[in-house]
């Protein structure tokens, strides 16, 4: 806080100096003092309260406690030398820092805790190249894995992919490029099944595909409903990307000649591909952890099965919900293990849409940067054989009259 | 051109060119259509399997606590109130640890820390559901014991807070009361929405102008005096949008909540107490006993959950448009 001088009336004026350079920083040497100070008188009094005073006990308790008394004391020790709205300030501010760390706290806990109990199963190499056929109950870890539940998501969202990816962006350029009754009522439609349940979702694939087209449980099925699911979140993800291309670029492309689909191919796809490879990577992620459809269409089965279109194929996140509820320690840690390689699968799809996401349209790799140089250089010596071919004509024909 | 000045020009006519964009139209339109058709089938389907549920069941649907669908006495007066507990109890934990949150990364949090954090909470929401589900089933059961019956003894004058069947005073009285409550799934829930509802307010609130921050800055405003009559304004349209999409996905969880309690087919408002249940939970449940007066039951279950979960999300689309229509036009 800066502490302005009082100025008394009548006092002589300030010598006239150069004037120092104010210090701006929003954070003074005092105010951390402030801090830590009442960070301290807090935990020792709580220390007191929990061990001496009063029979509490319990580590949540001595961490609320603690904090609910460093406001207390931090707002006495602020309003020693500020007023009502500058306490409400500091208090707000470690109020909200309070409750940031907090939240964060527990969101990196409950990663670090499933990939640190998901570490005894996946240090064995076994986990990454044999099924559970093997491995019973009592086995331990050195025995069975996680492949066929690595094979059952990636050939699960893969076929899920293969359906919505060309249906959804064509969807996508449908709900942005025409305009009309129809297109509001799609939009209108797809907003209403990004509300679907993911397991109503299911449930349908279940009484439609399964009981009444009669087909058996499997890998298909689970992919199915996925693409259930994955569909509206992928259009309405895309929608908001195409609809964010500038309308100058598609009318100067419009206005240059070129017809809708070469504006399409040529300005609108090329302009909003980041944002397209995010949302088609953010709806993969979301497909590929979605267990209640999968639940109800895939079966289980602890034998690598590579034909998703018969039979039981199981799935990482199914894997993990089945393996959890066993009492078995080592079924148990099986269980954290496909977890965690679940958890590593999704981080590394979101890694990989950040890394793509994160580039606009204008900044080009090296092999972009080349072919778009070489598509201009040809651009360039199309137009000077065109101006040649038509000084030719004109020089053939002797119409030369403009001067 | 230059002949215009003898004959007036005639007014062209737009048309639609022809020729490859034609096609190109047409295939847009067909996708269209098919994503129509496909998501219409799977409303109109479930309606309709719902329907003939619903004929035996009448009114009861609606009032019955039991789910005996082949003796006809079914309904989802316990499941749909169990499904609205457990989404309540994790909105009123999400909605201040998100807005504080939001604020931090939006306010307080310097540069470089702002974008890590802005890219682990999109990476939080991207999170599977079941590795929530996971966390609380093993580690935050048993931790919440100890708060649930610290709750219960001396807020039970809240009659939501109420757990029968056990004593505080009684040191060996079993703790099992206190697991599988609506209170655990609704805090693992918090936790999984919590990320989406503060990706949202974030967006909101970094859409406040910098000009009007700027202005109560120069009045003399506090960091928080500014937050209060600009960021917070600007932002309640995201706020209240941000939180109906978080009730949204809490309505419709299946596998947190479905590996953390125990099912209970009665009206139970104990939220500490063991037992509770969701209408996602009941499919994940009873989808196999495959006879087709169960399986109708279950849709028209689901059905009843997806039209809830439907008025929830249009409602915080609209406000989520509205805001942000309005920030724009201010900046």
């Amino acid at each position: 806080m800066t502490v302005v001088p009082h100025r008394v009336p009548g006092a002589q004026p300030e010598p006239d100096v150069a004037e120092t350079r104010r210090d701006t920083a929003t954070i003074s040497g005092d105010d951390v003092l402030v801090a830590l100070g009442a960070m301290a008188a807090a935990i020792s009094i709580t220390a007191l309260i929990f061990y001496w005073i009063a029979p509490f006990s319990g580590v949540l308790g001595f961490v609320v406690v603690s904090f609910v008394m460093f406001l207390a004391l931090y707002a006495a020790l602020v309003w020693l030398d500020g007023d009502g709205p500058a306490v409400r300030d500091r208090i707000v501010g470690a109020a909200v820092h309070g409750i940031a760390a907090l939240l964060i706290m527990a969101l990196v806990f409950v990663v670090v805790f499933t990939l640190l109990k998901g570490y005894r199963a996946l240090i064995h190499p076994n986990f990454f190249t044999q099924d559970l056929t093997k491995a019973g109950p009592l086995e331990p870890l050195t025995v069975g894995g996680g492949l066929h539940a690595v094979v059952g998501t990636l050939e699960q969202i893969g076929l899920a992919l293969v359906i919505t990816v060309p249906l959804g962006l064509l969807c996508a350029l449908f709900l942005s490029e025409l305009r009309g009754g129809f297109t509001r009522f799609v939009r209108t439609i797809v907003e209403a099944m990004t509300a679907l349940p993911s397991i109503v979702a299911g449930l349908f694939i279940y009484a439609t595909v399964l009981l009444i087209l009669g087909f058996e449980k499997s890998g298909f099925a689970a992919s199915l409903a996925i693409s259930v699911m994955m569909l509206p979140i992928m259009i309405r993800a895309s929608d908001v990307v195409l609809r964010l291309v500038p309308g100058h670029l598609k009318e100067a492309s419009l206005a240059l000649g070129a017809s809708r689909w070469r504006t399409v191919r040529t300005v609108v796809l090329p302009t909003a591909r980041p944002g397209l490879a995010t949302a088609v990577i953010l709806a993969t992620a979301r497909g590929i952890g979605e267990t209640s459809p999968v639940l109800l269409t895939a079966g289980y089965s602890a034998a690598l099965n590579p034909d998703p279109f018969h039979g039981p194929q199981v799935s990482l996140p199914l894997a993990t919900f089945t393996l959890i509820k066993s009492p078995q320690p080592n079924v148990v840690a099986r269980g954290f293990g496909t977890a965690a390689l679940l958890l590593g699968l999704v981080l590394l799809l979101f890694i990989v849409a950040r890394l793509i996401g994160g580039r606009g349209p204008q900044d080009l790799s090296k092999r972009q940067a080349r072919r778009r140089a070489r598509m201009s250089a040809r651009d360039v010596a199309r137009f000077t054989r065109q101006q040649q071919r038509l000084a030719q004509q004109f020089a053939q024909q002797g119409v030369n009259t403009s001067e | 051109m230059t002949s215009a000045v003898a004959t007036p020009e005639r007014r062209r006519r737009l048309r639609p060119s022809g020729g490859p964009d034609r096609v190109f139209r047409v295939v847009l339109r067909l996708a269209g259509a098919a994503v129509l058709v496909l998501m219409a089938m799977v409303g109109t389907f479930l309606f309709t399997k719902a329907v003939s549920a619903l004929r035996v069941a009448g009114w009861s649907f609606l009032t019955t606590e039991e789910w005996e669908p082949d003796s006809g006495r079914f309904g989802i007066a316990a499941v749909l109130t169990g499904t609205i507990l457990i989404a309540s109890v994790a909105i009123s934990i999400a909605v201040p640890l998100a807005t504080g949150m939001a604020l931090y990364v939006s306010e307080y949090a310097p540069g470089r820390v702002r974008r890590i954090l802005i890219n682990m909470i999109d990476l939080m929401a991207a999170v599977p559901s079941v590795v929530y589900g996971l966390w609380g089933f093993a580690f935050l059961q048993a931790h919440m014991i100890g708060l649930a019956r610290w709750l219960s003894t001396y807020f039970a004058w809240f009659p939501l807070f109420k757990v029968t069947g056990s004593d505080p005073r009684d040191p060996l009285a079993t703790e099992t009361v206190y697991t599988s409550s609506t209170f655990i799934a609704g805090l693992v829930v918090a936790l999984m929405v919590a990320p989406v509802i503060c990706s949202i307010m974030r967006e909101a609130f970094s859409q406040a102008p910098i000009g009007e921050r700027e202005g109560a800055y120069a009045l003399g405003a506090t960091r928080w005096g500014m937050i209060r009559s600009v960021v917070l304004p600007f932002g309640k349209g995201g706020m209240i949008g941000g939180t109906m999409l978080g009730l949204g996905r809490a309505l419709g969880e299946t596998i947190a909540v479905y590996l953390i309690i125990s099912p209970v087919f009665v009206i139970q408002p104990h939220v500490l107490q063991n037992g509770a249940n969701s209408v996602s939970a009941l499919i994940a449940l009873r989808y196999g006993e495959s006879g087709p007066m169960a399986l109708s039951a279950l849709m028209a279950a689901g059905v009843a959950l997806f039209l809830l979960t439907l008025v929830v999300n249009f409602a915080a689309g609209s406000i989520v448009a509205r805001s942000r229509s309005g920030a724009e036009s201010e900046a």
